[in-house]
């Protein structure tokens, strides 16, 4: 125990003595998570839209109004003719223009209907898509409550949608789950396998392995600072989302804190694993940036939903932690749930993480491997 | 019982064989030297005893215990130290020793006396990182983190490469004090200088044992008269000497070169024809042969 308290102690040592560790350990996660949080998002806020008001009667300003109203949208632009739209999209300006016709109101009095034209910038499809929605619903909102004041009968079917725990559809509940899933794996994975590969380098591992110390000593001695350093991380983390996006936990924090652990480990496991495959710094990162840091991004559902893609990405995506988690992570914070709602997926992870831990432990060598020549 | 034994240990890396059947003995208490050209396969051997590789053929064992099958009981008994400075070079002095103490489940305090006569040189500087020690000083905190544990057998690969003349006088002076607490010291080193301090020295090249024996032994081994031949123009004087039929193997070594006289010919004979080349006043004196020159020699016949 003694030996190993040392281990550790050492290990904290070349930790607060490095300033590049420091950097990537608490530096870089608070700067992606401001970055996926602020630049990144896909949400709707305070988007250009242009007007070509052919009518300029009660009903167009009704609408023009109601879309302005919202937040999501200010007209940047009154625009005079039909030829101003192309410049209006090729400037940049404009997500959206909406042209509405000549004599909108006595057609609406009269056919008790009017067509109104919404055109997107189809450059940026998501955003395009999701401009259309939002313009759509505005004019069927209006529209609906058009309807009611001319027939005073009821409209037909009016749907009223509202969004389950994330009402705004703000893009953070989606993102910083997933940026919590994506910082751990790499910091965790990264930061081990480095720790341990720098010894090889250093040469300082040949002393280490003459040691009496044990394997697995060498092991929890590499493994423990940065499990709790980790752990300090994921609170950092959750504190900034409250603080700075407004993003509470819904569930139980020490659940939480608890599944985080877990992944944790698992990350660190991983990291031992790369560090047994190779001796060269560079090595140990290109492998845990190219194993880890794309199949997350893309096929953990934490950007693109994995029921959209082909089944065979599903099944691949299965065999990663990171899925597991973001469904953990998420159901869990945004939804408040317990854990008798994500016991299958903590005993998935719970499972991986043994495997590595054994495969790792048992390629870790005992002595000098080919680099001994 | 002998603190090494090593019967025909062979290591092979792919197609290179870097250790070729080596077998020798070292007692209890020996300063055992090895000596031999970079590639030897010195450091593979001390692996091999440090139990950090498995040897391809052949068996060793440390006070009779097998580096293969006995090296986690082994492990406690091992200083090792390798040829490339291998502590925390972001830890201070005090902390490298304070951790190697500790692994190896003692304490500074326990074996302090063991490396008083090393660390009290270093201990004025034992708040400074070990990365900003000088290469002697680095040697010298190496040596106390391997003592620390008070080892039975030291392996020291190629402790004083890089260090400079009066720290690798001290170094030695050092091992021979810990000969005398009863430590097996073996030691590589490409300074023939230093092979002179050892007990035994092996030499060693290509893989292979070339002899074994006390160092002064080894020198009355070269059977031949050796002559130091010496010239302000020590280039001319090479060349000249390479030129004669007369003179056998003459080989530079520090300010003169010596040289064998080929049967039949005297030192007068190639003071004339050093004379005909125009290097007068040339020196040619007798010495007793060194390591080098029996080393240079049995390089010859083994190649």
């Amino acid at each position: 125990m003694k030996r190993l308290m040392a281990f550790v102690r050492k290990e904290f040592l070349h930790i607060f003595r490095d300033f590049r560790t420091l950097i990537i350990l608490f530096g870089i996660p608070a700067a992606q998570i401001l970055i996926f949080g602020y630049a990144v998002r896909t949400d709707l806020k305070d988007a250009g839209i242009a007007v070509l008001d052919n009518a300029r009667d009660g009903v167009s300003k009704e609408l023009i109004q109601k879309i302005e109203a919202s937040e999501f949208f200010y007209v940047k632009r009154y625009l005079a003719s039909y030829e101003e739209i192309d410049a209006a999209f090729r400037q940049g300006e404009i997500k959206a223009a909406i042209i509405f016709p000549g004599q909108i109101a006595a057609s609406v009095a009269r056919e008790g209907s009017a067509t109104i034209g919404i055109i997107a910038d189809g450059s940026e499809p998501n955003t395009a898509s999701l401009v259309t929605g939002y313009i759509t619903g505005i004019v069927n909102d209006y529209s609906s409550s058009l309807a009611s004041a001319v027939t005073s009968s009821l409209p037909l079917i009016v749907p009223e949608v509202r969004m389950y725990f994330n009402p705004g559809l703000k893009s953070h509940f989606m993102f910083i789950p997933g940026v919590i899933t994506l910082i751990l794996i790499l910091i965790c994975a990264l930061m081990t396998s480095v720790t341990i590969v720098r010894e090889k380098e250093y040469g300082t591992m040949e002393v280490l392995l003459v040691s009496p110390l044990k394997p697995w000593q060498i092991i929890i001695g590499k493994v423990t600072p940065y499990f709790f350093l980790s752990l300090v991380n994921v609170i950092v983390i959750l504190l900034m989302t409250w603080f700075v996006f407004g993003l509470p936990v819904r569930g139980s924090i020490p659940l939480l804190i608890a599944g985080c652990m877990l992944y944790i480990l698992l990350g660190l496991s991983f990291g031992i694993l790369v560090s047994a495959s190779t001796s060269k710094t560079e090595n140990a990162v290109f492998i845990s940036l190219l194993t880890l840091m794309l199949p997350t991004i893309l096929l953990s559902g934490f950007i693109f939903p994995i029921e959209n893609m082909p089944k065979v990405y599903d099944y691949v995506s299965m065999a990663l932690p990171p899925r597991w988690f973001v469904g953990i992570i998420r159901a869990i914070m945004i939804k408040g749930a317990g854990f008798g709602y994500i016991w299958k997926e903590t005993a998935i992870l719970a499972g991986m993480t043994l495997l590595i831990m054994v495969i790792s432990a048992r390629r870790f060598k005992t002595r000098l491997g080919e680099e001994g020549r | 019982m002998n603190a090494v034994d090593a019967k025909s240990i062979t290591q092979r890396f792919g197609k290179i064989t870097a250790v070729d059947d080596v077998s020798f003995t070292v007692s209890e208490g020996e300063l055992f030297g090895f000596i031999g050209p970079d590639g030897a396969g010195k450091t593979t051997l001390f692996r091999i005893a440090a139990t950090l590789i498995i040897p391809t053929g052949g068996r060793m064992t440390l006070f009779g215990l097998n580096v293969v099958s006995d090296f986690r009981e082994l492990r406690n008994h091992i200083g090792y130290m390798p040829g490339r400075f291998s502590l925390y070079t972001d830890l201070t002095v005090e902390e490298n020793l304070q951790f190697y103490a500790t692994i190896f489940g003692t304490t500074i305090k326990e074996n302090y006396h063991l490396i008083e006569p090393v660390y009290k040189q270093i201990e004025p500087f034992r708040k400074r990182r070990a990365g900003h020690l000088s290469g002697g000083m680095k040697q010298k905190l190496a040596l106390s983190c391997a003592l620390i544990h008070k080892p039975r057998i030291l392996i020291l690969d190629e402790p004083t490469t890089g260090v400079d003349a009066v720290s690798r006088t001290e170094f030695w002076e050092m091992l021979e004090g810990l000969k005398r607490e009863g430590i097996t010291i073996i030691v590589s080193t490409p300074y023939m200088d230093e092979a002179l301090r050892c007990d035994r020295i092996a030499l060693m090249q290509q893989g292979r044992l070339m002899g074994i024996d006390t160092p002064a032994a080894i020198r009355s081994s070269y059977g031949k008269k050796i002559y130091a031949v010496s010239h302000r123009d020590r280039y001319r004087l090479l060349l000249a000497l390479r030129a004669m039929t007369d003179v056998d193997s003459p080989e530079p070594f520090g300010e003169a070169v010596h040289i064998n006289i080929r049967e039949g010919a005297t030192v007068d004979d190639v003071k004339k024809s050093l004379e005909r080349a125009g290097l007068e006043g040339a020196e040619v004196t007798e010495i007793t042969p060194g390591i080098e020159d029996v080393f240079l020699e049995l390089m010859k016949k083994g190649s």
